[in-house]
């Protein structure tokens, strides 16, 4: 019990020249005299012993707004190699000159118009998207018809890419507003379905079983025990899903768009204005970056009970 | 008064003046081809603390799942009658980790005075304070107290434990212990609890049952004071009984064919 590891406070190793044990350098506090039956540090390295080391393998304590860490390094660079001259101002506008075309823009109206149209597309877009998906796995999820008429389907549409649908779509709905938010809702409902249909079928069986002993009525059951087990899944499928909103997005405005982001960045490239594409990219950017941040938020609020690797 | 289910009543003659709380009648149980439990018979009565001993492998866990009626997948047949308020505690406590402590003692409690009677159920197992905590902020013994507390409180006239302290430090175990024949003694219920441990039998039980291989083969009251001591006599008495009937104090050779040489 009285092992007394002084090489661990004092700084140095433990040397072994056989020579009468010393004190460790002048560092140590002004301890009381050691017991003398204290090994000396010297009998210490020839027992094998070493200076207990703390040893650290999670990933330590998170940086505050460390996210927005990696894409200010990338315009840093950028506003760099543009005040450099490293860049053709024809292909690339520097920093400054973006936000000279934004401040135009804005002066102009037309940014606030872009955005607007594209905001309140994808937004439909999404909600619509989000209801389907929840609905299509709450009902495959909880009864077997539900999942032999839904799944299957679900996993079939899965593996085709929305962009394989587009044609079908536009012979359908036309190139208007209808086609556009379809296609966002389309791609953002498989991605609710499939993570939140994943955790409800995969719910803790022991947690099934304390729900038969404890006598729960199938809608207790569904309401202490399958939602909240599914939310986790569902989270993941949200911050999916808005990517693919954006994702989606940003097809559809490349379809004869007369508003939104992408509209006013095709505009742009038959001028070669590079500096409003760069705002259109920039805005894309920004929006998917901050709704994913958003969802995170939420997520961390409602699942305030999961302890995980992250906290 | 307890009410009881009315098979009980009508399911014939009940030996003796036993009041019984559990009846267990040709009870088999199979997974595959091998027969876990054989023409089990049991009757346990009311408000008596039964231990149900065994081996692994022995059938213990079977026959209380059974009981529990938490055993649709496995094939078996045998007539199970049971009271109305059954409770069950687990190996691990089982809370659930989106609840709160309180409000996983009183999950699935029915009627307005849950939460009332969650917090007193709390009370009594030493975790008043902690009724708004998650259950990953509590300490391993800690949950098993709230476990204890949710099966409490619905009154069970049956408490079904399924080696309950078996994932325990020592320490807390004896803790554990006391804490559990403690409830027993104030509210009274059957009790029937699967363990391996002789100790944690003879302590807490009046009653102990040795399974094995799907039988019983042996069923003893135990007559000892309350507080038991280990060091008395009796109780060491009863456990090498015990170890005897486990099959523990045998050579081993005549108990496993594979170390037979």
């Amino acid at each position: 019990m009285n092992l007394d590891l002084t090489s661990r406070t004092g700084g140095g190793t433990a040397t072994v020249t056989g020579g009468p044990a010393k004190a460790p350098p002048s560092s140590a506090p002004p301890a009381p005299a050691p017991p003398t039956d204290a090994p000396a540090p010297d009998t210490a390295a020839a027992a094998g012993l070493v200076p207990a080391t703390q040893r650290r393998l999670g990933r330590g304590k998170s940086i505050p707004f460390g996210r927005l860490l990696g894409p200010l390094l990338i315009v840093l660079a950028w506003w760099g190699a543009s005040a450099a001259g490293l860049l053709d101002p024809r292909k690339l506008s520097s920093p400054a000159s973006v936000v000279t075309s934004a401040q135009e823009l804005w002066v102009s109206g037309r940014l606030q118009e872009s955005v607007q149209a594209s905001l309140s597309r994808a937004l439909l877009g999404l909600l619509i998207g989000v209801a389907a998906g929840l609905v299509l796995a709450l009902a495959s999820g909880l009864s077997r018809v539900g999942d032999a008429v839904v799944d299957g389907t679900l996993q079939v549409k899965r593996s085709i890419p929305n962009l394989a649908l587009l044609p079908l779509l536009i012979l359908w709905l036309g190139i208007g507003e209808t086609m556009k938010v379809v296609v966002i809702a389309l791609g953002v409902t498989v991605g609710i379905y499939i993570n939140t249909h994943a955790a409800l079928v995969s719910i803790d069986a022991r947690y099934v079983e304390l729900a038969e002993a404890q006598r729960l009525s199938r809608w207790q059951f569904l309401r202490k025990v399958v939602l909240p087990a599914a939310l986790p899944g569902f989270f993941t499928g949200l911050r999916l899903a808005v990517t693919a909103a954006w994702l989606g997005l940003i097809v559809v405005e490349q379809i004869n768009a007369t508003s939104g982001i992408g509209y006013m960045m095709f505009q742009a490239q038959q001028y070669a204005q590079s500096g409003i594409i760069l705002v259109g990219l920039v805005l894309y950017g920004a929006f998917g970056f901050a709704s994913d941040a958003l969802v995170r938020l939420v997520e961390g609020r409602v699942l305030s009970w999961r302890r995980t690797i992250t906290a | 008064m307890a009410t009881y289910d009315h098979r009980l009543s009508e399911g014939g003659p009940v030996a003796g003046s036993m009041d019984p709380a559990v009846r267990v009648s040709g009870l088999t149980r199979s997974f595959g081809d091998r027969q876990v439990l054989r023409d089990v018979d049991l009757t346990l009565a009311r408000g008596e603390f039964t231990a149900l001993l065994g081996r692994s492998g022995s059938g213990k866990s079977t026959l209380l799942r059974a009981v529990a009626g938490l055993d649709h997948t496995t094939v078996g047949t045998g007539e199970i009658l049971v009271p109305r308020r059954v409770s069950l505690v687990f190996q691990d406590s089982r809370l659930l980790p989106w609840l709160r402590v309180l409000d996983n003692v009183v999950l699935g409690l029915p009627g307005d005075g849950a939460k009332e009677r969650g917090r007193a159920a709390l009370d009594e197992v030493g975790l008043g304070g902690r009724s708004s905590s998650w259950p990953h902020e509590l300490s391993g013994g800690e949950q098993q107290r709230a476990a204890l507390a949710r099966s409490l409180v619905s009154e069970p006239e049956l408490l079904l434990a399924d080696e309950p302290f078996g994932a325990l430090d020592a320490l807390t175990r004896i803790r554990m212990h006391r804490l559990l024949r403690r409830l027993y003694e104030r509210h009274r219920p059957a009790v029937l609890l699967v363990t391996h441990d002789v100790d944690e039998a003879v302590t807490l039980a009046d009653r102990v049952l040795v399974l094995d291989d799907g039988d019983f083969v042996l069923d003893l009251r135990l007559d000892l004071p309350a507080g038991r001591d280990p060091g008395d006599p009796l109780f060491q008495r009863h456990r090498t009984t015990l170890l005897g009937a486990l099959g523990a104090l045998s050579d081993d050779r005549t108990k496993d064919p594979k170390e037979a040489s």
